[in-house]
């Protein structure tokens, strides 16, 4: 093994960063989508993403589905659960506040985890790599096949999402339930519905973030309040609400985490990114990419 | 005949319900045995394998006649993980239970909360947990009275793990150990053991333990000129690690991991990266490794087989840890029966019991009864499975 040089290591601390960060950037699109239609945070997003990855190992190594059938039955699959929560615990809500959605979000969470618990127990599970795991050099860097397929899916949502919101009717239709539920169904929108739609595109973001991260980190039925923590953080960063400040907060989450264990100290990589957080937080409360403005109308 | 059809139906019910209560061998009295477990909660991965472990012995041992004709009852109290928990469950075995003698718990934390209970109320206690403290009280220099433990204390892996390494030639390592409490322990061993092997340690790398990744770590470390990596972690954590490992192309430097590795769904996780890498286990981890003739070959192999057959997962190391307990409590129940202070005598004077994790030799300065050497095996990964390293 040769001697890594300074530039090969520095290299590989912003390679490692951008694919951690892709995977927190996936997590945040997903709060991103519900908070831009319920002015909620759903603290189950992290467990969608959990699911995502076991469900998908289900179908794929235990039933043995191949990837192209198993990717679409998960999504599937995970999305009904999202429309489930919707249905079971934020939509019977008689008077629902902010809070209150918050808090049986957080309720949900804590049971999809036990229930995760009960059906594929305490151990961690993998996937196969969907394009072998023989690494690729770039300049002294080391980077797996699977990263590219992360960030591409992330590339992929990210763009459908942003024309979905900005141009079609239903999604002009979904950011109008956050801006003024009592005026959208005034014109005509069913919020409810929106609602709903809303869980059912986070819960398949969620699962798609956790298919495409499985084969990296493996999955057990606790990951998901780790994930959910960063992609929250990441959100925040980028200002909640923009989806490309989602990925921005995202990649620049996990490039600070990454610089950080690598050239000041790992035990305190954490603190690094949430430093980061708070001192942008100072400065620009609304996040990054998020206006002030659009901040003040919102509930939360 | 309505009345003589109520009446058979009743004799039919009464008779069935005699067949099913009625107990299979009638017994002179009953054994109480308490147990104290992090059965739910975080550590639920302890907790879990000790308290099937033990529910299978306790059928084992009642099917076979009980000890000395008395039927064995354990009574299983789940702490979570909470020191608070553990406290007064201790306190109503002891107390309200009237129990012989205390298994668990299974956290260092939790059992040093309930060390002085033991004390107190003069019940001997086998805990399920590593530190050495639980077992050494560092004011008087001496080992408490009433308490025992039976896993290997970190030290033992270390200097198992170090005088491997002094004995390839080994004299520069790189540490990478998780936030939790375990790899912190760990990682404190390895740093105050390091000069006694005349070892230094070039890196001290750390990762939380549900991090996705730890490729800057080790980018990190394969800038640090190490002979030989060391890691400290328990979960999934140390698979993601072998496997950012083998992606950087460092697999010419040789990998230690703790023994807390020992599960076969490591290697298997690994997906190929755990090849070669090396680990101090106990016995109970690799019974199929052991020669033939090894004296822990028959018991590690019978636990293996039964605890399969009971729950259809492999065994751990922490279910082994509750089988060296129960069973030592057994052992001085058939000796010297439900005599608090004749059981904890027993097993202070216990010398050559065969565990799952070695082979105890209890003293009054020694209430580990376990030495490294003969605790642990060095244990590389050849071809997919477990192998003695040379």
């Amino acid at each position: 093994m040769e001697k890594i040089t300074l530039a090969g290591q520095l290299f590989q601390y912003l390679i490692t960063g951008l694919t951690v960060g892709s995977i927190y950037a996936m997590v945040a699109v997903g709060f991103n989508i519900i908070y831009n239609v319920t002015e909620i945070i759903n603290f189950a997003q992290g467990e969608f993403v959990m699911l995502g990855g076991l469900i998908m190992v289900f179908f794929n190594v235990v039933v043995g589905l191949p990837l192209i059938a198993a990717f679409p039955a998960t999504v599937i699959l995970v999305t009904l659960v999202g429309v489930l929560l919707d249905r079971l615990a934020i939509s019977p809500i008689r008077r629902p506040s902010v809070l209150t959605l918050i808090i049986a979000t957080i309720a949900a969470s804590i049971l999809l985890k036990g229930a995760a618990m009960f059906i594929w127990g305490k151990n961690p599970y993998d996937l196969p790599a969907f394009s072998g795991r023989v690494p690729i050099t770039v300049f002294g860097a080391v980077i797996q096949p699977q990263y590219f397929w992360v960030t591409g899916f992330l590339v992929v949502i990210v763009v459908i999402l942003s024309i979905f919101f900005d141009r079609s009717i239903i999604g002009k239709a979904m950011s109008a339930c956050a801006d003024n539920p009592d005026a959208a169904s005034l014109v005509g929108i069913n919020v409810k519905q929106m609602i709903l739609l809303a869980f059912a595109m986070s819960a398949a973001i969620g699962a798609v973030a956790g298919i495409t991260m499985t084969p990296i980190s493996l999955m057990e039925y606790d990951r998901g309040a780790m994930l959910a923590v960063k992609g929250f953080g990441a959100a925040i960063l980028g200002g909640l609400g923009s989806f490309p400040g989602a990925i921005l907060g995202g990649l620049i989450m996990g490039t600070i985490e990454s610089f950080g264990a690598g050239l000041i100290s790992s035990g305190y990589k954490d603190a690094f990114a949430l430093i980061v957080l708070l001192i942008v937080l100072f400065f620009k409360p609304s996040g990054i990419l998020g206006s002030i403005e659009i901040s003040r109308i919102k509930r939360f | 005949m309505t009345l003589k059809r109520i009446s058979i139906f009743t004799l039919i019910c009464l008779f069935c319900l005699g067949l099913t209560v009625s107990p299979a061998v009638a017994f002179k009295g009953t054994y109480k045995v308490g147990a104290v477990f992090s059965v739910t909660g975080p550590t639920s991965f302890l907790g879990d394998p000790e308290k099937k472990t033990a529910e299978m012995l306790v059928e084992e041992i009642n099917n076979a006649g009980g000890i000395n004709g008395n039927k064995l009852e354990l009574i299983i109290y789940d702490t979570e993980g909470d020191a608070t928990k553990a406290n007064l469950a201790v306190k109503k075995l002891i107390t309200q239970d009237k129990v012989c003698a205390v298994i668990g718990p299974s956290l260092s934390g939790t059992s040093l909360a309930v060390v002085p209970l033991a004390e107190k109320y003069e019940t001997p206690l086998v805990s399920c947990a590593a530190s050495y403290k639980i077992v050494f009280d560092d004011k008087t220099g001496k080992p408490y009275k009433w308490v025992f433990k039976t896993p290997q204390s970190d030290s033992m892996a270390v200097e198992a793990i170090y005088t491997r390494m002094q004995k390839v030639g080994i004299n520069k390592v790189a540490i990478i150990s998780d936030t939790s409490g375990y790899g912190a322990s760990g990682r404190g061993e390895l740093i105050r053991l390091a000069p006694k092997y005349k070892i230094e340690v070039v890196a001290d790398e750390k990762y939380a333990p549900k991090d996705t990744d730890m490729t800057a770590q080790l980018t990190k470390i394969k800038g640090a000129a190490a002979q030989a990596i060391i890691n400290w972690s328990v979960g999934p954590s140390q698979v993601t690690v072998l496997r950012n490992y083998r992606d950087l192309g460092m697999t010419v430097i040789p990998f230690y991991q703790s023994h807390g590795f020992g599960s076969r769904k490591n290697i298997e996780l690994a997906a190929g990266a755990a090849e070669n890498v090396f680990s101090p286990l106990g016995a109970c981890n690799t019974p199929e490794a052991l020669p033939a003739d090894h004296p822990q070959k028959a018991v590690t192999m019978k636990y293996k087989q039964d605890y399969m057959a009971a729950y259809n997962e492999p065994v751990s190391s922490f279910g082994g840890h509750a089988w060296d307990a129960l069973q030592m409590v057994v052992k001085a129940l058939e000796n010297v029966g439900c005599d608090r202070a004749a059981i904890r005598d027993f097993i202070e004077n216990t010398k050559g019991f065969v565990g799952q994790h070695g082979i105890f030799n209890f003293s009054k300065d020694d209430h580990n009864g376990l030495t490294w050497e003969q605790s642990f095996n060095m244990i590389v990964v050849k071809d997919g499975d477990w192998a003695l390293a040379d």
